[in-house]
């Protein structure tokens, strides 16, 4: 029998190592994929409880963080396209301007 | 019959997972997280939730992912030069770590509260998924969908304007 | 109704904001002028309008609300107005008066830098000075207060490149600024004492109503009233705060004429009488509003003795008739006082505006013969009758007015005031010896005014003699219609004594009278004592204008002799008492020096110790802060990663 705790559990190992990516990896693109992957991990944490406790809401809020994850897209590779046009990378370690 | 498939899904989505951040290519990387949401599809419809695993494909599989593609071929990035990983590799293991150490913890001594609500199995089975989400989504949730398609246009723009090479 | 009431402060308000944005653009002086005079006329029209409705009317006092102001609790506060027989003679006054002033100007003010700004200001004055005196409640009144100190520093500070005039400006304001001091700790006394007794309010009327709730002669009566009178000396330049006012001469002329002759300086008493019921119920407060407005009368007189400049003279004078007006309404003879501060706008006004005339005059020969002589000292005039006649003899008019010559308007009102001063029940024979010696200098140190201006050899500087030219009409029209007022003004308020009905004092009546009878101020005294007083005041003016004639025109080196002989109390009045030099060294100095002390000791020290201390703490932190911020991002994005598990950690756990 497969449970709301089995869901969860994978839900948590694909989090950790979307996590593991992002504050590992160097491409930003890369990295981006990352989020992607932490975002669909709690997705399914959402679809697996909404079943669980027998209501919608929870589906959905997937198909809001959907909507945001497709803004995010755009205009987050829109800012790499920028940034790549001035630095001619898209390392994050590029990405070091901000410091003092 | 139901347990093999969800192992053998969730086996599949965890190893495209680690590829994702393993590989070298970064067109490898998208081609992995490809797979890792259509298992994550596959899931939807053992939940009961058909319409988000259609979206779920439609939308992450098709639209971002042919979204970064198309980036990184238009970026023409090619392998990584230098090293795949920054120099916080431990630091981000040890994180990681924690964070599923947290998590595991988190359900395994967790409860989930409010349990038996009305959307039963019968329930989906009699009306359809898609009539539910409808439902809850233009009645409950009219507002924050109207704000979530502002959301969007405002998206659009601000893609146009950063990619704009003169404002 | 009287719904058109809120014009009268709104046309010079429209004029000031018109020639203030404007004016810069529009440099034609003759749109400028007309505008701003025109604004104040047709004020003046309305006002006129609404006195003679009010005239006819039964029904007294009328208050107009514009808009509610201020709501909290049972306390309501509204834009209110208060039109009664006071407000309705004070706003004649006021536009009237302010309107002929405006229209010198025009003429006075011809190419000077600024004339835009010097209308704006004026304009703006009038509107404060309106508001001042149409302001139905305590804290309307307080606006145009303050807008009246605010105006009068402007123009006194015209000139602000002379040092002179922008230190007399920052006087005049510091000075009023203790009055106003007064005037509100009076104000919000009042209102808590009020409140108290379950009455929230600060409108006039109200106030009048609900005075009885409080004790008759108590002593809380007595400090609300002792504050409100501080914030009258100030306003109303008595003892001790009527430095300010001499040195206010350093404005323009119909500046003077205006506000430091006519209009603001009258506030005080104004105010007083808007007061009256509260007043009369402090003996004590009144007493020494007596006292001081005596002395005042007095000492001022003393001043204008000796001095040559002749705005200076006028200014003493102004304070000595001030001062009059203050003994009027510490004797409880309000509506006395009330006409002497009308008459006074009258010839006060004359002879400002002449004075401004003859120095208009003086500085047009001296600007011809190319000299720099000071065409405001009298030492450098003479004669002057024959160059400028119609000046002449509107202020030879307002001269004998102001002295207390029958028949002229200053008698009737300054007689009212000696008489009330001796016979009411408030009064003393000491007063009235105090004010009738000021009445005798006043009437020589004015034709003593006369006498070297006008009459005798012509002592300017011989190369400028000849082109002292008389001022032209915008400058003489007002100088005669406001000496024709100094002639007649008198006769609305003819005593009955002398077979008149005293209409001024029947009109007012129904502001003062309710206070004056429950607190039992009336003048009692036989009809042989009243005449016996007015002929011996008449008599000393008289003594006083043939001294001066024989000390000016007979025999011009007495006064010389005069000073030898007496020098030392000579130097003591020509030096004003030494009274600034007292304030200077018993309030300005030590101020300066608890000043010098916080800033040097306390302020540098203590609180930009504080300041920078903070500074440095900050920068130190920071220094050693900023190596953690790598700029790279894994390092960022590790932080939140860590503050996520701690917080979710911290739930779980």
């Amino acid at each position: 029998m497969i449970t709301v705790n089995h869901y969860m559990l994978l839900s948590a190992i694909l989090f950790t190592i979307g996590t593991f990516g992002v504050l590992t990896r160097k491409n930003a693109i890369v990295l981006f994929m990352c989020i992607e992957v932490m975002l669909n991990s709690v997705n399914l944490t959402f679809i697996a409880l909404s079943r669980h406790v027998g209501n919608m809401d929870g589906q959905i809020f997937v198909f809001f963080v959907m909507t945001v994850a497709a803004a995010e897209a755009a205009v987050g590779l829109a800012l790499m396209i920028a940034f790549y046009r001035n630095k001619d990378s898209i390392d994050v370690d590029d990405f070091n301007m901000l410091k003092w | 019959m139901e347990a093999i498939l969800f192992y053998l899904t969730a086996t599949v989505a965890i190893i495209s997972a680690l590829f994702v951040i393993k590989c070298r290519n970064p067109v490898n990387s998208a081609l992995n997280l490809i797979t890792t949401f259509l298992c994550l599809a596959v899931f939807y419809i053992m939940l009961e939730a058909p319409f988000m695993a259609a979206i779920q494909i439609m939308v992450y599989a098709g639209a971002i992912m042919v979204l970064i593609v198309f980036v990184i071929m238009l970026l023409n990035l090619g392998l990584a030069v230098k090293s795949r990983y920054s120099h916080g590799l431990a630091g981000g293991g040890f994180l990681a770590a924690l964070t599923l150490l947290v998590t595991v913890y988190f359900i395994k001594f967790g409860e989930a509260t409010g349990t038996g609500g009305e959307i039963t199995s019968e329930v989906i089975s009699s009306y359809g998924h898609t009539e539910l989400i409808g439902r809850a989504m233009f009645v409950d949730f009219l507002l924050p969908f109207e704000i979530a398609s502002i959301l969007l246009l405002v998206a659009i723009i601000g893609a146009v304007i950063l990619s704009k090479r003169e404002v | 109704m009287y719904s058109n009431l809120w014009l009268i402060p709104f046309f010079p308000l429209i004029g000031s904001i018109f020639n203030g944005l404007f004016g810069k653009k529009i440099k034609n002086e003759a749109v400028i002028g007309s505008i701003a005079t025109g604004m104040v006329f047709l004020s003046f029209l309305v006002a006129a309008q609404n006195f003679f409705k009010l005239l006819g009317d039964t029904e007294k006092v009328h208050e107009l609300v514009m808009a509610s102001w201020i709501t909290v609790g049972k306390f309501q506060l509204n834009w209110e107005f208060l039109l009664d027989p006071l407000s309705a003679v004070m706003i004649l006054v006021v536009t009237g008066v302010g309107t002929l002033i405006h229209l010198y100007s025009i003429g006075y003010m011809h190419g000077e830098e600024g004339y835009y700004r010097f209308f704006c200001y004026m304009n703006l004055f009038a509107f404060a000075m309106l508001m001042l005196v149409l302001g139905g409640n305590a804290l309307v009144m307080f606006i145009g207060w303050e807008g009246v100190g605010l105006c009068s520093y402007l123009l006194i500070g015209y000139y602000y490149e002379k040092k002179s005039a922008s230190t007399a400006a920052n006087k005049a304001f510091i000075v009023n600024r203790i009055g106003d001091f007064g005037f509100l700790c009076g104000l919000l006394t009042l209102f808590w004492a009020l409140a108290e007794k379950g009455v929230w309010t600060l409108n006039f009327v109200k106030i009048a109503e609900s005075g009885h709730l409080l004790e008759s002669g108590g002593l809380l009566i007595t400090v609300v009233t002792l504050c409100f009178f501080l914030g009258a000396t100030g306003k109303s330049a008595q003892i001790p705060l009527f430095t300010w006012l001499p040195d206010a001469m350093e404005g323009p002329t119909p500046v003077s004429a205006l506000i430091h002759a006519a209009t603001m300086v009258t506030a005080g008493v104004y105010m007083i009488g808007r007061m009256n019921g509260l007043f009369a119920m402090a003996p004590a407060t009144m007493m020494t509003i007596a006292i001081v407005g005596g002395l005042t009368a007095f000492f001022a007189a003393t001043i204008g003795l000796a001095q040559n400049d002749i705005k200076r003279v006028l200014a003493y004078s102004t304070v000595s008739q001030l001062g009059y007006m203050f003994l009027a309404m510490g004797v409880g003879a309000f509506s006395a006082g009330i006409f002497h501060l009308m008459t006074h706008a009258f010839f006060k006004a004359c002879l400002f505006l002449g004075s401004g005339s003859v120095i208009h005059g003086l500085h047009h020969a001296y600007h011809h013969a190319h000299l720099h002589d000071d065409p405001q000292d009298m030492r450098n005039m003479g004669g002057l009758r024959k160059k400028m006649p119609i000046t002449f003899i509107t202020f030879l008019v307002s001269t004998i007015a102001i002295s207390g010559i029958p028949f002229f308007s200053g008698f009737f009102s300054k007689d009212e005031i000696l008489w009330w001063s001796f016979g009411s029940t408030r009064g003393h024979w000491l007063l009235w010896v105090l004010g009738a010696a000021a009445a005798g200098m006043t009437a020589f140190y004015m034709f003593r005014l006369v006498f070297m201006t006008f009459f005798g050899e012509q002592k300017t500087d011989a190369r400028a003699k000849d082109h002292i030219p008389e001022s032209p009409f915008t400058i003489t029209i007002p100088l005669m219609v406001l000496g024709f007022f100094a002639l007649i003004g008198g006769y609305i308020g003819v005593p009955k004594i002398l077979g008149g009905a005293n209409r001024f004092d029947a009109f007012l009546a129904p502001v003062f009278e309710h206070a004056q009878h429950a607190n039992e101020i009336h003048a009692h005294g036989t009809h042989a004592t009243e005449y016996t007083l007015m002929a011996v005041s008449v008599a000393i003016a008289t003594v006083g204008i043939f001294t001066a004639w024989v000390m000016y025109i007979r025999n011009p080196e007495l006064p010389g002799k005069f000073v030898a002989r007496f020098e030392g109390a000579h130097r003591v009045i020509f030096n004003k008492w030494y009274i600034d030099e007292l304030y200077e060294n018993v309030f300005v100095i030590p101020c300066k020096r608890i000043g010098t002390f916080l800033w040097r000791g306390f302020d540098v020290k203590v609180v930009d110790g504080v300041v920078n201390g903070c500074a440095w703490v900050v920068k130190g932190v920071g220094a050693g802060l900023r190596y953690t911020q790598s700029g790279y991002l894994y390092n960022y994005a590790m932080a939140m990663v860590v503050g996520v598990v701690v917080i979710v950690g911290f739930f779980i756990f």
